[in-house]
């Protein structure tokens, strides 16, 4: 993929655009990560050298500027990624309510490693840092939205509708939310 | 029941939307404020409030107010604080979640007092769901004339946006968040200058926490006095509580402070007890980074009085025997919990979690995950919980920000308290399995590779 080929459609440059107007003139480098969700969730989720030269030349800022804060940051991928990423919490009070057992069965399930995407490139399996639903543990997120109180049949349905569904989910997917 | 002050409304049908919000009385503090105070007067009121900063440090909010500097002709910044991303924590969402508009409405009486023109609510990229939910909550305050230019026909404008970080605990910092904010990577800044001086773009700044700047709402519509009468001594107010673990009934509670701990576990009310009817072995009292106490140690302090939920009360004791009330985050472990596991679970989030700008924490966070996965594995030896201990020594205080410090207590407390946890994995090694802990690897660079 060249440069050139790359380019946000007419709905999202004009959310940049919008985005960019948040911050103080001269300011624009704010919506740096703002624009990299947005990128990511365009661009086959996830940020490829070409998509990080194009947001740098749209918020006019050097690339080593968004290369440096990409790789900081552990929501965006800098490779290729399954159309759903299933993101299993495995911080402390997920753990003490049977976190492990919830990675174990979707990696048995799915037959990939932790960090792995199945041959389909349809899900990618990472654990990931309390996402702040403690309450609700174990718990797993994909795109925006929440599993919570996770049991095998859980997962098992989650992942077939997901197949079945065969789209990709982005963070910035709409949710609705559940009965908290 | 317990007095509730923030969360009274959150299960109202429609509290979400405008019209139900306002018929409960919202936005008065905004028109009590702006109509009939000066901004000193409301930076007194929240003073007389005694209210403590509830991200975790416990800073008080009139106190930090005040220091905002005011030079002639440069602009002054409200951010909130709603990364919300220390283990055990999950109340700023639920509010936010639950009752929008009233972090909007503490935002906007909160920006009045500093005189603030925008602000930014910096909140998790996690939490992007909320983001719609929160600037449909602006979208509607501004067409009810209650953000944008002359607010109530006064000279007092302002606009409020909504920023989502991207996956990074440390962000939490407020001078990382304030680094995140303008676009960079999330190391935090040297202090002086604080934030209060030179914040975001150089400017002062402060920066408080979703329940802390909620709790500018009652405290304006009910006077400082009134809100310092609830609660216990110098814990003024009521506390957020996210309850999780092996507990009957995990959630967010909101405690007046001064609640016995005993009371919070075991009553009906709130956790309802200990899950499977365990018997208790050890809390997390506030957020993953404070002392974790054993059962006897939560319930009562050293000299035998009962703890209650409050600052002075949970830090009775010092480091000793005492532990902090912290964010609030409240993590319960049942009989059945190795403590020295649940050790290396933490230590595992410090060390993807370091910014890596200081050797003592980038380093020594590897280091004491490494030794304990070595012990979990059943390759331990006591001398290893020895190096696990002078490590965090070494870590406490030598680094630019708190998160140092963060990684070294629970560490600390655990050792102190629970030693006998880890000698037991040294001891028996039989049935430990290497690969099962040691899911992290593929998390310290971003990619997923
Ligand atoms: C490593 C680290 C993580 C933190 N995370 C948070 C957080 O997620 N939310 C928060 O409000 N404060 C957090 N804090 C505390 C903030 O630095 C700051 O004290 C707080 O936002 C101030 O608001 P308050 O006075 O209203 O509590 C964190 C501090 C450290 C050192
Ligand atoms: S520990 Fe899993 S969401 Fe907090």
């Amino acid at each position: 993929m060249s440069t050139e080929e790359i380019k946000f459609s007419e709905e999202s440059l004009a959310l940049v655009k919008k985005t960019i107007a948040k911050y103080p003139e001269g300011r624009q480098k704010s919506a740096l990560l703002p624009i990299l969700h947005l990128a990511q969730a365009e661009f086959d989720g996830w940020l490829s050298v070409p998509v990080m030269d194009y947001v740098a030349s749209l918020l006019d800022i050097q690339p080593i500027e968004v290369y440096e804060v990409a790789s900081f940051y552990s929501m965006f991928n800098l490779k290729p990624v399954g159309k759903c990423i299933l993101e299993v919490c495995h911080t402390s009070s997920c753990w003490l309510r049977g976190a492990d057992d919830i990675v174990d069965h979707i990696s048995n399930k799915l037959n990939i490693k932790v960090g792995e995407t199945t041959a389909d490139g349809m899900f990618t399996l990472k654990t990931v840092e309390c996402l702040g639903s403690c309450g609700s543990a174990p718990m797993l997120m994909c795109g925006s939205q929440y599993h919570e109180h996770l049991t095998f049949e859980k997962v098992d349905g989650l992942i077939d509708n997901l197949r079945n569904e065969n789209k990709r989910t982005t963070y910035l997917d709409e949710v609705k939310v559940e009965n908290y | 029941m317990g007095k509730k002050i923030l969360l009274e409304h959150a299960e109202v049908p429609g509290i979400q939307g405008y019209e139900v919000y306002r018929e409960k009385g919202g936005y008065r503090s905004v028109e009590k404020a702006l109509k009939t105070m000066s901004a000193e007067q409301v930076v007194e009121e929240v003073k007389t409030s005694g209210v403590r900063g509830r991200g975790g440090a416990g800073f008080p909010a009139g106190m930090k107010w005040s220091f905002l500097a005011k030079p002639e002709g440069v602009p002054r910044y409200l951010v909130c604080n709603a990364d919300e991303s220390e283990p055990g924590t999950f109340k700023d969402r639920y509010l936010m979640s639950k009752i929008p508009h009233l972090l909007i409405e503490g935002m906007i009486t909160a920006s009045y007092a500093l005189g603030a023109n925008t602000s930014y609510i910096y909140i998790r990229g996690e939490y992007y769901y909320l983001i719609g939910i929160l600037e449909k909550a602006i979208e509607e305050a501004y067409a009810n004339g209650w953000l944008g230019k002359n607010i109530l026909g006064t000279d007092f404008s302002h606009d409020l946006y909504v920023h989502p970080g991207a996956g990074a605990y440390i962000c939490g910092e407020e001078t990382a968040l304030l680094e995140s904010l303008e676009g960079k990577r999330g190391n935090p800044r040297m202090k002086p200058p604080f934030p209060a001086v030179k914040g975001l773009y150089d400017c002062p700044t402060v920066v408080n926490n979703v329940e802390t700047i909620a709790a500018v709402v009652p405290i304006i519509n009910d006077g400082g006095e009134a809100y310092a009468n609830i609660g216990i001594g110098r814990s003024t107010g009521t506390k957020l509580i996210s309850a999780s673990g092996h507990i009957k009934k995990p959630g967010v509670y909101e405690v007046e402070m001064g609640l016995p701990v005993e009371e919070f576990i075991y009553s009906d009310e709130y956790c309802g007890g200990i899950l499977n009817d365990k018997k208790l072995k050890a809390v997390v009292a506030g957020g993953s980074s404070v002392p974790i106490l054993p059962a006897d140690l939560i319930l009562t302090t050293a000299n035998g009085e009962p703890r209650l939920m409050s600052y002075e009360s949970l830090s009775d004791g010092g480091f000793q025997t005492g532990t902090m009330l912290g964010s609030g985050g409240f993590i319960v472990m049942d009989e059945t919990t190795n403590i020295a596991k649940n050790l290396y679970n933490f230590t595992r989030f410090y060390h993807h979690e370091s910014c890596g700008q200081c050797s003592p924490c980038r380093e020594g966070t590897a280091w004491m995950e490494k030794i304990l996965h070595k012990v979990l594995a059943g390759k331990g030896s006591m001398e290893d919980i020895d190096l696990l201990w002078d490590i965090q020594t070494k870590i406490d205080g030598n680094t630019i920000c708190p998160l140092g410090e963060a990684a070294s207590w629970p560490v600390a407390s655990a050792i102190r308290h629970f030693r006998q946890d880890f000698e037991e994995l040294v001891k028996n090694p039989a049935g430990l399995d290497e690969t099962r802990y040691y899911y992290h690897c593929n998390n310290i660079n971003p990619e997923v590779a």
